[in-house]
C-alpha cells in the first residue's frame, strides 16, 4: 500500500501547515493584529530593531501572551502526538492511547492531591500554587506509570498486557481518589479542580514553557533514533528480538518517553485527550505505518492541531474560552468513531 | 554451527523437553517430527533463546546464545514463527525489507535482496499490497520471504530456524516453500523446520527427528526415521511405509 503523499513531501507540508497555524495563534485574539504585524513583533523581540506604528503594543501581547501560548501549544501537541505513536508501537495496537500506562490519571492524582491539599492548608501564596500543581501532576504520572511498569515484569520481561490491565486497574484507583478528593472539595475548589482536567493553555507564560521544552524536546529526538526499532516490534516481540533489537530495553525507553512526555505535557497545560490518539491514526493514513516518516509527521500534526483547537477554543466564544480538553474531546470522538466504522485500523 | 547439549526446557512444573543432543550441519534441511505437545515449539524456542535451558545449553558457533549481540547474531540465526500478529497496514516490500534490518548493506542492495526474497517465496506479485489485505498463507509466505532476506543469499554457518512454514500453505505452496528455502541451504545455510506432513519431510529433509513425550525418539536420514515401529511408537498410528516410485525416498501410507 502506497501513502497516498509521497514522504518526501508530506514533512514540508506539515511544516508548512504547523508554520501557519503558529502565525495565526500569534495574530488571532480579542486584539486582532495582521500577519505581517505579528511577525514584525516577533522579529523585535528576536532583537531586530524595527519600527513602526502600533508595533510596540504588538510586540506586547505577541511576547507577554500569544507567544508563550503558542510555544506552549506547540509543544503539548508534538509531544503528545509522539507519545501516541510510541504508545500504539508498544502495545502493538493501533488503539492504544498514551493513558493507558496510567500517565494520565497519574497525573490528575497528582494534581487534585494539589488542588485539594492547598486549599485545605487555607491558601497557597499565588506565585506558589501553579508551580506545586505542575510538580504534584508531574511526579503523580511518574509515580503512577513505574507502578504500573513495575506491575508488569515478571521474570526479567515486560509483559505489555499486564501492564495494559495494570494501568486500567490503577487508572480506576486513581478515578476514585479523586472522586473523594471531589467529595471533600468545596465550591470554588472543586471549580478548579474541574478546570484543570478538562485542559486549557491559559495559563501559558514562559515560566510554565520552560520546563516542559527540555522533556519535549528530548523526546522528539529520542524516539525518531527508534523508529527502526518500532517498525521491528510491531511484527512482534520476539520477531524483533530475532531481528536484532534489544526489547526490553526498547520497551522501557518507550515507557520512559511517554510517562516523561505526557506527564510535563500534562502538568502544563492539564488533561487534553484525543490528540495521542487520533493524531497517530490521522497521520498514519497520510504516511503509511512506517515510524520513520510516521514520528517526525505526528509530531508536526500534533503541534498543528492542537494550535488550531486552541485559537478555535479562544475564538469560539470570545470572549469566553472554552477549555481545549473539550474541544479536542468534541473533534476527536466522531473522527474515531469514523476510523473504526471504515475498519482501517 | 547451532548446537544443543543436553537440552531440557521447563514449563511450569512440566519437563517438556528433555536430553536433547542436536547439531545442525551446514546446507542441511532437518525436519522435526512429532505429536501435538511433544515439545516441537518447546525445541524451536530454546534453540533461537527464547526460551532459556532449565538443564544444557546452546551454542552458536561454540558461543552460548545469549552472549551474542542482537545484531550480529540476527545476520546468522533467523526465525519464522508459526503465526505473525502485525496488525499495521505495512506494504508486502516493506514487511520483507524488516528482514534487513541487523544488515548495514545499503539500499540499492537492500532492494534487490527483498526482490529476490519475495521471488522465491512467491510472493512477488503481492508487491506493494497492504499486508493486512493478504489471506493467511499469504501472510506466511510474506513473512517467509522476510526471513529468507534476513540471510540471504545465504552462507555456511548461519542458520534459520521455522516453525510450521507450511501449516497454512495449499499443497504446491507447500512444496515451493520448501524448494526456496533448498536455495538457501544450497548455499550452506542449516534450516530447521517444524512439520506435519511426514511424506513432506521425507521428500526435502536430509535428516529427521522424531521427538514424542520430550525425549527425541529418533533422529537420522528419513529412510532410517520413517519406519513403521518407531511412528506406531510416537503417533500410534499404524503405516506402510513404501518407496517413492519416481524419487525413492520413503512414502508413508496411513493403514
Amino acid at each position: 500500500m502506497n501513502p497516498p503523499i509521497r514522504g518526501s513531501l508530506l514533512l514540508p507540508l506539515l511544516g508548512l501547515a504547523l508554520a501557519l497555524a503558529f502565525c495565526l495563534a500569534l495574530a488571532l485574539g480579542p486584539v486582532s493584529l495582521s500577519l505581517a504585524d505579528s511577525l514584525r513583533a516577533l522579529l523585535r523581540l528576536a532583537g531586530l530593531p524595527l519600527a513602526g506604528e502600533g508595533l510596540e503594543q504588538a510586540e506586547l501581547i505577541v511576547g507577554q501572551l500569544r507567544l508563550p501560548r503558542a510555544l506552549l501549544g506547540l509543544a503539548v501537541g508534538a509531544v503528545l502526538g509522539l507519545a501516541g505513536v510510541a504508545m500504539q508501537g508498544l502495545f502493538r495496537n493501533p488503539l492504544a492511547d498514551p493513558g493507558l500506562i496510567g500517565v494520565s490519571s497519574g497525573a490528575a492524582l497528582g494534581a487534585a492531591l494539589a488542588i485539594v491539599g492547598a486549599s485545605q492548608l487555607g491558601g497557597l501564596p499565588g506565585w506558589l500554587a501553579p508551580w506545586l500543581l505542575s510538580v504534584c501532576a508531574f511526579a503523580g504520572g511518574l509515580a503512577v506509570t513505574a507502578l504500573v511498569y513495575r506491575l508488569g515484569r515478571r521474570e526479567g520481561q515486560t509483559r505489555v498486557a499486564t501492564m495494559l490491565l495494570a494501568g486500567i486497574a490503577l487508572s480506576a484507583l486513581a478515578g476514585a481518589a479523586i472522586g473523594l478528593f471531589s467529595y471533600l472539595a468545596d465550591d470554588a475548589t472543586l471549580r478548579s479542580l474541574t478546570f484543570w482536567n478538562l485542559g486549557s493553555l491559559n495559563g501559558a507564560s514562559y515560566a510554565r514553557l520552560w520546563p516542559l521544552l527540555p522533556v519535549c524536546l528530548g523526546v522528539a529526538l529520542w524516539l525518531p533514533r527508534r523508529a527502526t526499532a518500532l517498525n521491528a516490534l510491531l511484527l512482534g516481540e520476539s520477531e524483533a528480538r530475532h531481528l536484532g533489537f534489544e526489547v526490553e530495553r526498547l520497551k522501557r525507553e518507550l515507557v520512559l518517553c511517554v510517562a516523561l512526555g505526557v506527564g510535563a505535557a500534562v502538568a502544563a497545560a492539564g488533561m487534553i485527550g484525543f490528540v495521542g490518539l487520533v493524531v497517530p491514526h490521522l497521520v498514519r493514513l497520510l504516511t503509511g505505518p512506517d515510524h520513520r516518516r510516521l514520528l517526525p509527521a505526528a509530531a508536526l500534526a500534533g503541534a498543528t492541531l492542537l494550535l488550531l483547537a486552541d485559537l478555535a477554543a479562544r475564538l469560539l466564544l470570545a470572549p469566553a474560552e472554552l477549555p481545549i480538553g473539550t474541544l479536542t474531546a468534541l473533534l476527536g470522538a466522531p473522527f474515531f468513531l469514523y476510523l473504526l466504522r471504515r475498519e482501517r485500523l | 554451527m547451532l548446537r544443543a547439549e543436553q537440552l531440557a526446557v521447563q514449563r511450569g512444573a512440566c519437563r517438556v523437553l528433555e536430553g536433547i543432543d542436536l547439531e545442525l550441519r551446514p546446507g542441511e534441511l532437518l525436519g522435526v517430527l512429532g505429536p501435538n505437545g511433544a515439545g516441537k515449539s518447546s525445541l524451536l524456542g530454546a534453540l533461537c533463546g527464547e526460551l532459556s535451558p532449565a538443564a544444557g545449553q546452546v551454542l552458536l558457533d561454540g558461543r552460548s546464545l545469549a552472549a551474542w549481540p542482537g545484531r550480529e547474531r540476527a545476520r546468522r540465526l533467523a526465525v519464522l514463527p508459526q503465526s505473525s500478529t502485525l496488525s499495521f497496514p505495512f506494504a508486502v516490500e516493506e514487511v520483507v525489507a524488516m528482514g534487513r534490518l541487523p544488515h548495514a548493506t545499503g539500499l540499492r542492495h537492500d532492494t534487490e535482496v527483498v526482490a529476490a526474497a519475495l521471488a522465491a517465496a512467491d510472493v512477488a506479485h503481492l508487491a506493494g499490497r497492504n499486508y493486512l489485505a493478504l489471506s493467511g498463507g499469504e501472510r506466511q509466505r510474506v513473512q517467509l520471504a522476510r526471513v529468507l532476506a534476513q540471510l540471504w543469499p545465504g552462507a555456511a554457518g548461519q542458520v534459520l530456524l521455522l516453525d510450521e512454514p507450511t501449516a497454512m500453505l495449499d499443497p504446491s505452496h507447500q512444496h515451493a516453500i520448501l524448494q526456496a528455502v533448498c536455495q538457501l541451504t544450497a548455499h550452506g545455510v542449516a534450516v530447521l523446520a517444524v512439520l506435519h506432513d511426514l511424506n513432506l519431510a521425507a521428500r526435502y529433509c536430509d535428516r529427521l527427528l522424531l521427538l514424542g513425550a520430550a525425549r527425541a525418539a529418533a533422529l537420522g536420514t528419513p529412510e532410517a526415521v520413517l519406519r513403521a515401529a518407531p511412528l506406531k511408537a510416537v503417533f500410534g498410528l499404524e503405516v506402510l511405509v513404501q518407496r517413492h516410485p519416481e524419487r525413492g525416498h520413503p512414502l508413508i501410507i496411513v493403514r
